[in-house]
C-alpha cells in the first residue's frame, strides 16, 4: 500500500528511492573499470529506508552499518560527496578516513557508522539515553540487519533500552528471509534459533512488529507509531522489515544480476524476462511502488521516466565529481585522532 | 593545603564535575570497588539520584551506551569496575570510541571517561587482576590518565572533564588510602605533564599508577643504602611526557621502569624501548624493567607476591645497575 | 619443490589435520562456503558438517564454546573473520582460554587454535584492517605465531593444531596469494623458533608476516649501497626466540625492528627493550623501530599507503643506524 501522505511527498519518496537505486547501480558499474574495493548495496531495501527515515526530524539521529549508502541518501546526503568518500577522496564526508563502510554525516544525523556487526546497537541506545536525560524530545534509530541479532550487543542494548524506556527505535532490516536457518547454505546466511525476530525483542517487553519491507505504507505506519511512542517517553520499539535479498547482493561482490532497473517493467509486463521473474514481479519494492503510484493515479509512465532521467543525470554528475576529486594528501592521515593536536 | 585520602579526592572530584556540568553523568557505581570507602559512592548517588545510573551486568551494552550518549550531548563517566571486565567491552572501547573522531573525518566527538581499577589487589586471582592499559596504550585514539596521589586524581579529573576525546582513567584500589595534600584553588593538571615525585641523583625510577607508591617505598630503601633515586611519574600515558622522563635519565644515566602490566609488551616495554633509543648516548647501564611476571596472576598470597612488582624487586633491580 | 599459494597451504594444513585427528573441528562464520577469502573452501564436502561448522555472528559465544570444547577433549580451530573482531571475544580469550590451565593448577588443558586474518590492504577501513597482535602477545598463556611464507603457514598451522595450548595463528590477506615452495609431507614447523632468511654482517632487521618480504626488498636495495643486511623472520611472537635475536644483534651491533602494527606499544617495543637490556654495551646504535603511526587505519588508498610501512621506511631506518659513529660504551 501507499503511505498515507500527500502526492508530493509520495513522489518525493519515489525520487529518493531512485536516487538510491541509481547510485548503487552506478557503483557496481564503476567497479568494472575502477577498483572500488569491497562494498555493500542497498538495492531491494529502498522501500524501507526511505519512508522510515523520512519521518525523522532534524536533530534525530540514526546509526547505520556497512550497508549505509541508502540510509544516508534517504536523509538527504549528497551523492557526490558520498561517492567521493567511497572512492577515498578528500571531498568525501569523512575526508577519506572512513570509506564505504563508515560514511558519516553529522549534519544529516549520522554521527558514526560502525562496520562491526552489532557495534552500533549500544551506540544508538546511548544516544537515546542522552536525549532522555537532556529532555530534548529527539529520537535515536538503530539501523541493523538480521545478523546483528546474533550478537550479544543486541541482547544488552535491548535490555537497557527497555529498562530505562529509552527513545530508541530498533529498525531491523531482515534481508535474509530465504536464508533463515541457513537453508540456503551460502554466504552470507542467517544463523538464529528463533525464526521470528520479533521474539528477540518481545522477551524484553519491547513492542515488536514485522512488516513487509517492500510495502512503504506498512513501513510508514509502523515507524510513525514507533516515533510517537519514543517522543512520548513510552520507550523503545522493534520493527522487523522483511525483504528478499536482491539477487545481485548474494555473491560476495555485488553484481548487476538483474541488470540496470528498467522502470518500464512496472507498466509493461511483456518486458519481464523469465530469469529473475520473481524479483521483477514481486520482490523489487521500487517497481512495486511505481505500479502502486500509477494505479492510484499519482503519476504517469512518462512522468516517472522523466524523473528517472533527471536522477540518472544527477548520478552521473555525482560519479564524475567523485572521480575528479583529489585524493587527500598523505600527511592528513595523522590528523583528527584527538580534538587538540 | 588540606590532606585527604585518595578515595575522598576521587569522589570529591566526581561531585565537583556533576555540580559544574549538567551534562555530566555517572554510569556504574563501583568506582571504589568493594572497599570500605564505597560508602562515599553511595552518598554521591543519594546526592545526585538522577545523574548516577547503576546499569545491568552488560559491559558491551552499557559502555557502548556511554559512548553513544557522549556522541549525543552528555559527558558520561562510565565505570567498568574491575579492569578485567573491560574485555567484554573491548569492541566498544577500541573499535568505536577510539576510532570515531578519526573515521568520521573529525565530525563527531566522543567526550567519555572510562574508569577501572586495575592490577593486583590481593587474592583477585587471574580473572580480577588485569592491567589492560598496555593494550589500550597500543590503541590510537584513547587518552590515558593514571593518577597516583590525591592531588593528581583531583587535578587530572578536572582536565578529563573538559576533554572532548575519550579518556581512560587507570585507577587502583591500593591507592584509595594514600593520603596527601589537594589544591584548594581549582587547579587542573594538564595531560602530558609528568611529575618528579622524589628528586634524586643516582638513578631514575619511572612508574605509573600504584607502582609510583611502590617506587617511592623502594627509593626510601635505596636511600638507606646510599643510593639516591629520582622517581618520575608520567601521570598520563597518552599524551606521554617523554621530555621530563628523558631529562631525568640524561641526568642519572640509569633507569628502572616499574609497571604492574605483564612484562612482555607491557607499558614498561614501550618506555624502555624509547629510553634505549633516545637515551642511547647517555645510558650507562641497561634499562631494567620490573613488572608482573609473564604468568596469569595466581591466587595464593606467596605465589602472588612472587609474581607482583614489589618494592624489594625494584630495589634489587636498582642495585644491579647502580654504580 | 612444489609451490603453493599461502591460502592453499593453510587449507592443506587444515585438511591434513582434519584427516589425521578426529577430534579436530573447524568453527567459524560462513566457513562452509570458504569464508571471505576461500581458505576453508571444499572442506565441508570432504569432512561433513559435523567437522566443519558454521557459527552465528557471535564471536564471544563461539570462542567460549571452543574453549569449553577444547577443555573437554576436542581440538577446535576457530576462524575469526577479521582480527578486528577478536575484540568481541577478548574476555573468553584472555580470561578463559589463556588461564584455565594455570588457574586449575594444571588440571585442564586448552588445545585451541584461533586463526585470524589481519592487516591493512585494499582499503577495507578501520574496522577491517587492524594488527592487534601486541595485545595477544601480552597475555601469558597464549602462544602467537605469524608466518610469512606458504611453507611456514602450513607448518606452523599444523604445529598450532597439535599444540596442547591455545595458539593464535595470524594470517595476512595481502599474503594469501603469494606462492612459495613447500616441502613434501605435512610436518609441523616448531613454534618459538625464528629464522634467518638473509644472512648479513652490517645490520639486523627483525620482522614478521608481510613485513618480511618488504624487509628483504629493502635489503636488496641496500646491498647496492654496500650495506649487508641480515633479515630475521620471527615467525613466532610468543614464545619469542630471543636467543637468535641477541646472537644476531651481537654480530651486527645494529638492529631495526619492523612491523606493520602500530609502533607505539607494539611487539617491537618488547624486542627493543629486551635487546637493549641483554646486549647493552654491545650495540653501535640504538635499536630503531619501524611501525605504523599512532593513528587508526585510514580508508583512502593514499592514506593507507602512508600508514603501512614500506621498504623505503625500513631502508631509511637501516641507514640511520649506520650513520651514527660507533658508540664508545659509556661509564
Amino acid at each position: 500500500m501507499l503511505p498515507d501522505l500527500p502526492r508530493e511527498d509520495l513522489l518525493g519518496q519515489l525520487r529518493t528511492m531512485l536516487v538510491i537505486r541509481r547510485f548503487e547501480e552506478a557503483l557496481i558499474l564503476l567497479q568494472r573499470s575502477y577498483d572500488v574495493g569491497h562494498f555493500h548495496v542497498y538495492i531491494g531495501q529502498e522501500t524501507t529506508g526511505v519512508p522510515a527515515l523520512a519521518l525523522l526530524e532534524p536533530g534525530d539521529v540514526a546509526f547505520s552499518t556497512h550497508r549505509n549508502h541508502g540510509h544516508l541518501l534517504a536523509r538527504g546526503a549528497d551523492p557526490g560527496r558520498m561517492m567521493a568518500e567511497i572512492l577515498g577522496r578528500e571531498t568525501g564526508y569523512n575526508q577519506g578516513k572512513g570509506g564505504t563502510l563508515h560514511i558519516a554525516s553529522a549534519e544529516h544525523g549520522f554521527p558514526a557508522t560502525s562496520a562491526s556487526t552489532g557495534g552500533n546497537l549500544p551506540l544508538a541506545t546511548g544516544a537515546a539515553f542522552a536525549f532522555r536525560e537532556l529532555g530534548s524530545g529527539r529520537v535515536s534509530v538503530a539501523l541493523f540487519g538480521d545478523g546483528a541479532v546474533e550478537e550479544g550487543a543486541w541482547h544488552e542494548s535491548a535490555n537497557i533500552a527497555a529498562l530505562r524506556r529509552l527513545p530508541v527505535i530498533f529498525l531491523c532490516e531482515n534481508n535474509s528471509l530465504e536464508a533463515l536457518g541457513q537453508k540456503a547454505n551460502e554466504y552470507p546466511s542467517s544463523t538464529l534459533a528463533t525464526p521470528d525476530l520479533t521474539d528477540a525483542a518481545k522477551v524484553f517487553g519491547i513492542p515488536a512488529v514485522a512488516v513487509d519491507g517492500t510495502d512503504p505504507g506498512a513501513v510508514h505506519v509502523a515507524m510513525t507509531e514507533a516515533i510517537r511512542r519514543a517522543r512520548a517517553g513510552e520507550g523503545p520499539t522493534f520493527i522487523e522489515s522483511r525483504t528478499v535479498r536482491w539477487p545481485g547482493s548474494r555473491p560476495l561482490w555485488p553484481q548487476l544480476a538483474t541488470g540496470e532497473t528498467e522502470l518500464a517493467m512496472a507498466w509493461d509486463r511483456a518486458r519481464i524476462p523469465d530469469a529473475h521473474r520473481a524479483w521483477y514481479e514481486v520482490n523489487d519494492g521500487v517497481l512495486r511502488y511505481v505500479r502502486d503510484l500509477l494505479a492510484a493515479g499519482h503519476a504517469s509512465a512518462e512522468g516517472v521516466s522523466a524523473l528517472d532521467r533527471e536522477v540518472r543525470e544527477r548520478t552521473d554528475t555525482a560519479v564524475r565529481f567523485g572521480l575528479d576529486s583529489p585524493f587527500p594528501s598523505p600527511e592528513t592521515a595523522m590528523r583528527d585522532v584527538f580534538a587538540h593536536e | 593545603m588540606r590532606e585527604v585520602a585518595y578515595a575522598e579526592a576521587l569522589v570529591d572530584g566526581l561531585r565537583e564535575i556533576l555540580a559544574k556540568d549538567e551534562r555530566a553523568f555517572i554510569m556504574g557505581g563501583y568506582f571504589l570497588g568493594l572497599t570500605p570507602r564505597r560508602t562515599l559512592m553511595a552518598k554521591l548517588r543519594d546526592d545526585f539520584p538522577a545523574r548516577v545510573w547503576y546499569p545491568p551486568i552488560a559491559e558491551t551494552g552499557y559502555v557502548g551506551t556511554a559512548i553513544g550518549a557522549a556522541m549525543a550531548g552528555l559527558r558520561p563517566i562510565v565505570d567498568i569496575a574491575t579492569a578485567s571486565f573491560i574485555f567484554h567491552a573491548f569492541p566498544q572501547v577500541v573499535n568505536e570510541a577510539a576510532n570515531i573522531r578519526y573515521m568520521t573525518g573529525g565530525q563527531t566527538k566522543v567526550p567519555v571517561i572510562f574508569h577501572f581499577n586495575q592490577g593486583i589487589r590481593g587474592g583477585g586471582a587471574a580473572q580480577h587482576s588485569h592491567s589492560p592499559q598496555a593494550m589500550l596504550w597500543n590503541t590510537p585514539g584513547l587518552l590515558i590518565m593514571a593518577p597516583s596521589s590525591p592531588r593528581d586524581v583531583q587535578g587530572l579529573l578536572r582536565t578529563a572533564a573538559t576533554c572532548d576525546d575519550p579518556v581512560v582513567f587507570v585507577d587502583h584500589v591500593k591507592l584509595f588510602e594514600v593520603t596527601g595534600p589537594v589544591s584548594e584553588d581549582g587547579t587542573a593538571i594538564p595531560f602530558g605533564q609528568a611529575d618528579v615525585k622524589r628528586k634524586g641523583t643516582d638513578l631514575t625510577i619511572i612508574a605509573t599508577s600504584y607502582s609510583v607508591q611502590v617506587a617511592l617505598a623502594a627509593a626510601e630503601s635505596l636511600a638507606a643504602r646510599g643510593v639516591s633515586a629520582e622517581v618520575v611519574d608520567p601521570r598520563t600515558l597518552v599524551p606521554f611526557d617523554g621530555d621530563t622522563v628523558l631529562a631525568s635519565v640524561a641526568k642519572t644515566g640509569r633507569a628502572v621502569v616499574v609497571d604492574e602490566c605483564h612484562r612482555r609488551c607491557g607499558v614498561g616495554a614501550e618506555i624502555a624501548a624509547v629510553l634505549a633509543e633516545e637515551g642511547f648516548g647517555y645510558l650507562r647501564a641497561p634499562v631494567r624493567r620490573v613488572a608482573a611476571l609473564d604468568v596469569p596472576i595466581p591466587f595464593s598470597r606467596p605465589l602472588e607476591e612472587y609474581v607482583e612488582p614489589t618494592a624489594e624487586k625494584v630495589v634489587a633491580a636498582a642495585l644491579e645497575i647502580a654504580k | 619443490m612444489p609451490e603453493l599459494r599461502s591460502i592453499d597451504a593453510i587449507r592443506d594444513a587444515l585438511r591434513s589435520e582434519l584427516a589425521r585427528d578426529p577430534r579436530v573441528v573447524l568453527l567459524g562464520e560462513d566457513i562452509t562456503v570458504g569464508g571471505p577469502f576461500g581458505a576453508t573452501k571444499g572442506l565441508v564436502d570432504e569432512f561433513g558438517e559435523a567437522r566443519v561448522r558454521n557459527t552465528p555472528i557471535s564471536e564471544a559465544a563461539v570462542m567460549g564454546l571452543a574453549v569449553g570444547a577444547a577443555a573437554t577433549g576436542m581440538r577446535p580451530v576457530v576462524e575469526v573473520m577479521f582480527m578486528d573482531f577478536i575484540t568481541l571475544a577478548m574476555d573468553q580469550l584472555v580470561n578463559h582460554a589463556a588461564k584455565l590451565r594455570y588457574m586449575t593448577g594444571g588440571q585442564l588443558r586448552v588445545p585451541l587454535t584461533i586463526r585470524v586474518q589481519g592487516g591493512a590492504a585494499a582499503s577495507f577501513g578501520a574496522h577491517h584492517s587492524q594488527s592487534l597482535e601486541a595485545w595477544l602477545t601480552h597475555v601469558p598463556g597464549l602462544k602467537v605465531v605469524a608466518p610469512a611464507t606458504p611453507a611456514d603457514a602450513r607448518g606452523l598451522l599444523i604445529a598450532a593444531i597439535r599444540d596442547d595450548d591455545p595458539v593464535i595463528f595470524i594470517e595476512h590477506r595481502a599474503l594469501y596469494w603469494t606462492r612459495g615452495p613447500v616441502p613434501d609431507g605435512h610436518d609441523p614447523v616448531p613454534i618459538g623458533r625464528a629464522k634467518i632468511v638473509r644472512r648479513g654482517a652490517d645490520v639486523t632487521v627483525i620482522s614478521y608476516s608481510r613485513m618480511v618480504g618488504i624487509a628483504l626488498e629493502a635489503a636488496t636495495r641496500l646491498a647496492d649501497e654496500g650495506l649487508d643486511v641480515e633479515v630475521i623472520d620471527l615467525r613466532s611472537l610468543a614464545p619469542l626466540d630471543i636467543d637468535t635475536l641477541i646472537d644476531s644483534a651481537r654480530r651486527t651491533r645494529r638492529v631495526v625492528v619492523a612491523h606493520e602494527a602500530v609502533q607505539h606499544g607494539g611487539v617491537g617495543a618488547e624486542i627493543a627493550a629486551r635487546i637493549q637490556a641483554e646486549a647493552f654495551g654491545e650495540l653501535d646504535a640504538p635499536v630503531l623501530r619501524v611501525g605504523a603511526p599512532f593513528v587508526p587505519v585510514p580508508f583512502s588508498p593514499e592514506l593507507e599507503r602512508r600508514f603501512v610501512p614500506d621498504a623505503d621506511d625500513i631502508a631509511g631506518a637501516v641507514r640511520s643506524t649506520v650513520r651514527r659513529p660507533s658508540a664508545v660504551p659509556a661509564g
